[in-house]
């Protein structure tokens, strides 16, 4: 084999965590007032803009999520000394997305250079080879070795460069983009019994039940921008380089999955304490509920950053303490992620945990419970059967829209210095890294920019998905439809 | 327009022509109110009388342009006091509203602003319409809380809203109408809230306010009863349209719209005791599936195809009566006109049986049972009171027969019900049912016995689980107890009980939010009777119904008991279910019974002066037959700290000091007849002018 494949515990859960709510949604799909929900999502054009864009980011996150160490090349005495040559795997764990832009992560620089920059930022003194042949020290900006390299000497053909490859990346785009849209007209055709025309009239029009006009545009925006970069990636750094020299756009794409695996892995920390707690204190009451309500107030005012920052310097040293627990780095980084995501779970569950406790308060002393408890049903059963169904739009609610403060929380306590491990590259290291790089003269200000996009577009989309299947779920407003 | 109703133009404070109210659903309006035309006159009552879903409450919004965002007035002119109100803006709209047209809400408990004192919201008004500020602002408010009934309105004045009663709430706000001097008064459901003794103060200030400053009144309602006592005018409302119209009198003697007709039909009455009531089969059309033609034409017994093809148009059969029906217009055919005096029930006639109850052993026997609540206060959550809900109450049910509970809310007659099923666990006495005692049984050891004795709730949209199917509604109780013998036995069993209670077969796979009230509560009731209990408790199972479902439900309920031999604890306000379902009948007041009886004893010889004040407050839907209102001052009291001596002395108007002092024992009047008083009510006692209108009553009985 040519390498050996690593699962790590976040890409477990992580692939995990996808499998089960992909399992889970067509198991929905059986409820018809799930379905009904779900579909009023689908609806929802904002909110099927972002699921596109979000899924985007899923897949750069999943690619990098799939680890792989590969083989090394056996030296000689390796091949001399066994008649098994047994194989030899590198010590650095490298993930399928790696591999994809091996070209972003190896073509470094010595430093910062600019978004598209041919040269670098900052003058050197560097040696020329003078007319009469001699060699001549100049301060000057020197060219970049990867940056633009295939120009030459006809460094000002750069923009002409650029321009072209835009005009190449944007009509590769439209190409992909009609070819999809057709795609869909005619399967939309094919399912309502129409032409395609007419389907794409609908689609165009708003008509559709599913809001396709939103999926399309939010993907027509996504090829222009996703064909651009990978047709300026090629010879440019497109977001320019940081103090090692590393490209920024590789970070970017980097920390997409830290981003993901903080936000989907948290929650299913914080999912089951709060179900399980919420549903006690608010079906038992009495000294459960009492109970549960001190746990409660007595964690959430302890403030936040204080306990995680303990926590997670406590783990930094048992993670020192154990090396020979890792094999790899990675791994290592990897148990640190883990820890901050448990971390955040175990102090954040209490905000849901208090509105299902409120919840369950409400539903229990409805009828129908009272009527089950007239039949003798068991607690757990009316619990099970009545009570975690009537809770899910809250559940479903609360996952959504916490995914986006937690993104947001990895960047401040990395910011912080109490978050990922350094070596884990994610939005919170980068803006942690650009506030030196902000104080500087002249100002290095891409690796800030190119973080705070991305992140902000994560975020948005989010949070805009979010209020689309909180409108969808909301109890009101699905009694009225 | 005729030339009748152009005469009245000039007199009418408000005038509703051709309005037409739509809600948008996505981008498709759905016509709430399709084309209603009526006037009111200065002091002069119109009462919009329709059930549920009819457009009533859509109309007085529409009249005042409060319509939720979704509403549209689309087509129609609103003349009040001569302006054209619809094209108003909306600066010269909000001097009109409250100035002009005031208007009160159902929920008293919803409309008043919670942070804000009492002095504070009505003077908002006096502020707005009057321009009043400072001492002359508490003046007017002292005058209008006095004007509406309240007691030291000084002191009032500075509380907030929950420091009222809901009834003193409701008075509150007929002040805050009252405040900005309307000429017109718009009252939708004001006292469908409120308890019957409340409700019959409520409606007598409405009158008495009225008739001091001529204002017009437009009065929202379903309830005949009501109608019966409050209105000059009535016009009848059924799917978005006007459908008869006709002055009180006429209406009630000679109402011709065969909806009208069976809305009066489907009441319980006296004459058709435990017989089948009328119903009208069917429901309001929905808005997204409005028939064509007449719109009653699906549920109406005369209907034939003219009716399905054109709408009928307006007919006067009198100067002040007019109706939208093709029957007897002259359009051709001619039905029976006698045929829907009754138009019978799907269901056949239910045999009256009365059986003796002495002569079986009781099914429930429930002596002394005390339900206390402890009030908690503090760190340490220590108990410093205890609230009686039910203190100290016994009854006994035999098989197939009917106990009626009835009192007002917060008497404790839900908690009674509620201990016997042991969803509230009694502090003390004793349930015996089947012979069994049930008060201290480990949860266990009860289970077998939860197959006697179910319940059917109130509310029948909160019920039924949402997130389930009617099939597995049903099937719970089969599991739970073990009833059925696996899974095919139990569909089996399903099927049977939804045909028993008239609902098809395959209702089994669908969900509650498919049904409509009525037949939710037809399959409440068919969970209970899954596991064929002995006893039914139903929990005012009607009170959230429409009249019409209401006696579709009430006659379910009498052929299953004939059937099934079920016995029934009817807990209930409504006195008309009462006379019409029940043997017997217990009277609750603050957690004790004061009176029981056979139901002949309590609804026509009551003793107690509280059964007597209760049943004076029912407003009859019957035009000849409104007891003279013996009004109760003051409120309910707390059940934390009940008066001593006998509950009802700070109200009763015969107490003495006896009654300030001892609980007053029982006294049995007669065999089946108990009464807890010092002085009973002699039925010799009464005013002459009862007196007279009870012979009068008795000989039209006898005719």
């Amino acid at each position: 084999m040519d390498f050996l494949p690593v699962i790590l515990w976040s890409d477990l859960l992580l692939w995990s965590l996808v499998l089960v709510s992909l399992v889970l949604g067509l198991l929905s799909r059986r409820n018809p007032l799930l379905r009904g929900a779900w579909r009023r999502v689908g609806a929802s054009r904002a909110g099927m803009a972002s699921a596109t864009v979000l899924l985007a980011y899923l897949l750069i996150g999943l690619l990098d999520s799939l680890h792989y160490r590969p083989r090394l090349p056996e030296t000689a005495a390796q091949t001399a000394a066994a008649d098994e040559p047994r194989a030899a795997y590198a010590v650095d764990v490298h993930s399928l997305l790696d591999r994809l832009l091996w070209s972003l992560r190896t073509r470094n620089e010595k430093t910062y250079s600019e978004p598209l920059a041919t040269r670098a930022y900052a003058k050197e003194t560097i040696e020329v080879e003078g007319p009469g042949g001699q060699r001549l020290q100049q301060r000057d900006y020197p060219r970049l070795k990867h940056g633009g390299a295939h120009l030459g000497d006809h460094e000002a053909g750069r923009h002409a460069d650029i321009g072209q490859r835009l005009l190449r990346a944007g009509g590769l785009a439209v190409l992909i983009w009609l070819v999809t849209a057709a795609w869909v007209a005619t399967a939309r055709s094919r399912a309502t019994g129409g032409t395609p025309v007419q389907a794409w009239r609908q689609i165009w029009r708003n008509q559709s039940a599913f809001a396709w006009n939103a999926v399309l545009a939010a993907f027509a925006a996504l090829l222009l921008s996703a064909a651009a970069i990978a047709f300026l990636a090629g010879d440019y750094h497109v977001f320019g380089t940081d103090k090692v020299g590393q490209d920024v756009l590789y970070q970017v794409l980097k920390s997409v999955r830290t981003a993901l695996v903080v936000g989907l892995v948290t929650t299913l920390v914080t999912l089951p304490l709060s179900i399980f707690m919420g549903v006690l204190a608010g079906y038992f009451r009495g000294w459960v509920d009492d109970l549960i309500q001190y746990l409660y107030t007595t964690l959430s005012s302890i403030p936040g950053v204080l306990l995680v920052a303990a926590a997670v310097l406590m783990i930094q040293i048992v993670i020192d303490t154990h090396p020979q627990w890792f094999v790899t780095a990675v791994e290592r980084a990897d148990l640190r992620l883990l820890a901050l995501c448990f971390i955040l779970g175990l102090t954040s569950w209490t905000s849901v945990c208090r509105l299902l406790r409120g919840e369950t308060m409400k539903l229990r002393e409805l009828e129908y419970i009272q009527a089950a408890q007239a039949f003798g049903v068991a607690d757990l059963r009316i619990i099970a059967r009545h009570i975690l169904p009537n809770l899910m739009h809250l559940v479903i609610i609360a996952l959504v829209m916490d995914f986006s403060s937690l993104v947001l929380a990895e960047a401040v306590l990395s910011y912080v210095g109490i978050g990922v491990d350094p070596t884990t590259i994610s939005f919170g290291m980068m803006i942690n890294n650009a506030r030196m790089e902000l104080a500087r003269e002249p100002v290095v200000w891409w690796s800030l920019v190119a973080a705070f996009a991305f992140m902000f577009v994560l975020v948005l989309a989010a949070n805009l998905l979010a209020d689309a299947v909180r409108d969808a779920f909301d109890p009101r407003q699905a009694g009225a439809a | 327009m005729s030339a009748g109703a152009a005469a009245t133009d000039s007199n009418a404070l408000l005038v509703v022509r051709d309005l037409r109210i739509a809600f948008l659903r996505g981008r498709q309006p759905l016509l709430a109110v399709d084309g209603i035309d009526f006037q009111v006159a200065a002091g002069e009552t119109l009462a919009l009388l329709g059930e549920s879903g009819c457009g009533k409450s859509a109309t007085a919004l529409g009249v005042l342009r409060l319509l939720p965002a979704a509403g549209r007035i689309q087509t129609g002119e609103v003349i009040f006091a001569g302006r054209e109100v619809l094209g108003l803006s909306e600066a010269e709209m909000r001097a009109i509203r409250g100035h002009g047209m005031a208007m009160i809400f159902q929920e008293p408990a919803t409309s008043l602003n919670p942070v804000l004192t009492v002095g504070r919201q009505i003077g908002e008004v006096l502020d707005r319409h009057h321009g009043l500020a400072g001492l002359a602002v508490e003046q007017r408010a002292l005058d209008l809380l006095a004007a509406v009934g309240i007691a030291d309105p000084r002191r009032r004045l500075g509380e907030y809203p929950f420091q009222l009663s809901g009834g003193m709430k409701q008075r509150v706000m007929i002040a805050i109408a009252l405040a900005g001097t309307p000429r017109l008064l718009i009252a939708d459901e004001p006292t469908t809230a409120l308890d019957v003794t409340i409700q019959a103060q409520i409606l007598e200030l409405l009158r008495e306010l009225q008739r001091q400053q001529r204002m017009g009144l437009l009065l929202i309602t379903h309830d005949l009863g009501v109608v019966a006592q409050m209105a000059h005018r009535v016009a009848v409302m059924y799917a978005g349209e006007i459908v008869e119209e006709a002055s009180r009198d006429m209406l009630f003697t000679a109402a011709r719209h065969p909806y009208t007709r069976q809305l009066f039909a489907a009441l319980p009455d006296l004459s058709r005791r435990r017989g089948p009531l009328a119903t009208i089969p069917g429901q309001v059309p929905p808005l997204t599936a409005l028939p064509v033609g007449c719109r009653f034409a699906e549920r109406c017994a005369h209907a034939w195809e003219l009716c399905r093809r054109q709408t009928p148009p307006w007919r006067h059969v009198a100067a002040t009566h007019r109706l939208r029906c093709h029957l007897n217009d002259g359009s051709g055919l001619q039905p029976d006109g006698h045929a829907d005096q009754r138009a019978r029930d799907d269901d056949p006639q239910s045999p009256v049986h009365d059986s003796p109850a002495a002569a079986t052993p009781p099914l429930l026997a429930v002596t002394d049972l005390r339900v206390h609540f402890p009030i908690r206060r503090g760190i340490l959550q220590r108990t410093v009171g205890q609230v009686r809900a039910v203190d100290g109450v016994s009854l006994t049910l035999a098989r197939g027969r009917t106990l009626a509970l009835v009192g007002e809310s917060g008497c404790g007659k839900t908690t009674v019900g509620k201990a016997i099923l042991r969803l509230v666990t009694p502090t003390g006495g004793s349930i015996r049912l089947l012979d069994r005692e049930l008060v201290g049984l480990p949860s266990r050891a009860l289970r077998p016995l939860r197959r006697s004795m179910q319940m059917v709730f109130q509310d029948p949209f909160a019920s039924l689980n949402p997130r389930l199917t009617v099939g597995e509604i049903l099937a719970e109780g089969l599991q739970a107890l073990a009833v059925g013998k696996g899974a095919k036995n139990d569909a089996d069993a399903i099927a049977a009980i939804l045909a028993q209670v008239g609902l098809d077969p395959d209702a089994g796979q669908r969900y509650p939010h498919e049904f409509s009230g009525g037949q939710r509560q037809r399959i409440a009731i068919a969970r209970a009777l899954a596991v064929q209990p002995e006893l039914l408790i139903c929990d005012e199972p009607t009170s959230a119904l429409d009249v019409s479902v209401q006696a579709q439900i009430l006659n379910l309920l009498a052929t299953l008991q004939s059937e099934l031999e079920v016995a029934y604890l009817f807990i209930t306000h409504n006195f008309a279910v009462v006379d019409h379902l029940a043997h017997e009948v217990a009277v609750m007041y603050l957690g004790r019974i004061v009176e029981s009886g056979a139901v002949d004893d309590i609804l026509r010889a009551s003793r107690h002066p509280y059964t007597r004040a209760l049943l004076s407050a029912v407003p009859s839907p019957r035009l000849d037959r409104q007891p003279e209102f013996i009004r109760l001052p003051g409120e309910i009291p707390s059940p934390a700290q009940p008066p001593t001596g006998c509950h009802f002395h700070p109200r009763c108007p015969q107490a003495q000091t006896i009654c300030r002092q001892d609980y007053p024992a029982p006294t049995a009047l007669s065999p089946t007849h108990v009464i807890h008083c010092h002085f009973p009510v002699s039925v010799d006692n009464e005013s002459p002018s009862r007196q007279a209108k009870r012979q009068a009553l008795s000989t039209t009985k006898l005719a």
